[in-house]
């Protein structure tokens, strides 16, 4: 779902710059002289994982594929903050070493893909998940599940709306098409993030629960 | 770092950007099905983007420009980019960890 550049108009791309930066200025303060060395290698491992993840594209429909986003799995594990700077980091990387999003469409990419996930969707997987049951397993893994469907539905609408402001695609179209496909997408991204947050409170449950930043 | 995790965990994330992803799918993403659909064909949405990239990248679509094997280009730009991002992410974290923690290592 990287924009390429020549998508968005300059107004909307300078927008989510400013907004994408403004998101992580205030992120890297958040979590600036609050890693714990426990968070470090952890950092290294999830952004490693979710670049190598995002590679990964698997066939969703004819003729279509997607790939994990992975904001949600971060977030879930280092707290909105803390990943939503590892998820800014993949992007970057992405743009500037592999032509994968373009760099004028990088803050907007960075926002839909990134931080819709880590900050929007983490607060609604914490909800969820007091809702079920704050220490059940059923709370966490129904939460992270449900979040990580919605990181992707959420990213495509988001998506759409700013090429459609650009003027590229029709509004309503580009709409219905990308929410369409993602909403299948999402299912996978759901799969991945249940299955490894699971496996980690099955053998590290430590590593879950470290203080969110 | 004293925690070994980290090893099985660059591990996985290498198999998968080396190995797995050699099987992804390269049926367009989401973004490319509804742009190209929209657009009227793939040719139409290349002549839209092409030559609009901002900048080179050193590897564009994940493989290492001048291998002539398809696959070792490939899993090389994987095993690049995933070794890149774990060094990224825990320099960041290094750098933006607890001050008072620095003077115990």
């Amino acid at each position: 779902m990287h924009i390429p550049d020549g998508f968005l108009t300059p107004e909307i791309w300078v927008g989510m710059w400013l907004i994408s930066i403004i998101i992580l200025g205030y992120s890297v303060s958040k979590v600036n002289k609050k890693l714990g060395d426990k968070h470090i290698p952890l950092m290294g491992v999830l952004a490693a994982f979710i670049f190598a993840g995002q590679m990964l594209n698997t066939p969703v429909a004819a003729g279509t594929s997607g790939h994990m986003l992975g904001g949600v799995l971060a977030a879930s594990f280092l707290g909105a903050f803390a990943a939503s700077v590892i998820m800014a980091a993949v992007f970057i990387v992405q743009a500037v070493f592999f032509q994968d999003g373009g760099i004028t469409a990088l803050g907007a990419n960075m926002f839909n893909m990134g931080f819709i996930g880590t900050i929007v969707c983490y607060y609604i997987y914490r909800g969820i998940r007091r809702l079920i049951g704050e220490d059940t397993k059923k709370g966490i893994l129904t939460g992270v599940g449900v979040a990580a469907w919605l990181a992707v539905v959420l990213a495509s609408a988001a998506t759409s709306i700013e090429i459609a402001a650009s003027g590229v695609f029709p509004l309503k179209e580009s709409l219905i098409a990308m929410v369409g496909v993602h909403s299948i997408i999402g299912i996978i991204e759901a799969g991945i993030t249940v299955s490894v947050v699971s496996y980690v409170l099955k053998v590290r449950p430590d590593l879950f629960n470290l203080e969110k930043i | 770092m004293k925690e070994k995790y980290w090893i099985y965990g660059l591990g996985i994330a290498l198999i998968v950007g080396c190995v797995i992803s050699l099987f992804a799918s390269s049926h367009p993403d989401g973004l490319e099905r509804v742009a190209i659909d929209l657009f009227g064909g793939e040719e139409e949405l290349e002549e839209h983007i092409e030559g609009k990239e901002v900048i080179n990248s050193p590897m564009p679509d994940y493989v290492v420009p001048g291998i002539e094997n398809e696959t070792l280009a490939a899993s090389l730009a994987g095993l690049i980019g995933v070794l890149l991002m774990f060094v990224l992410a825990v320099g960041i974290g290094k750098l933006l960890k607890k001050e008072n923690n620095n003077l115990n290592n």
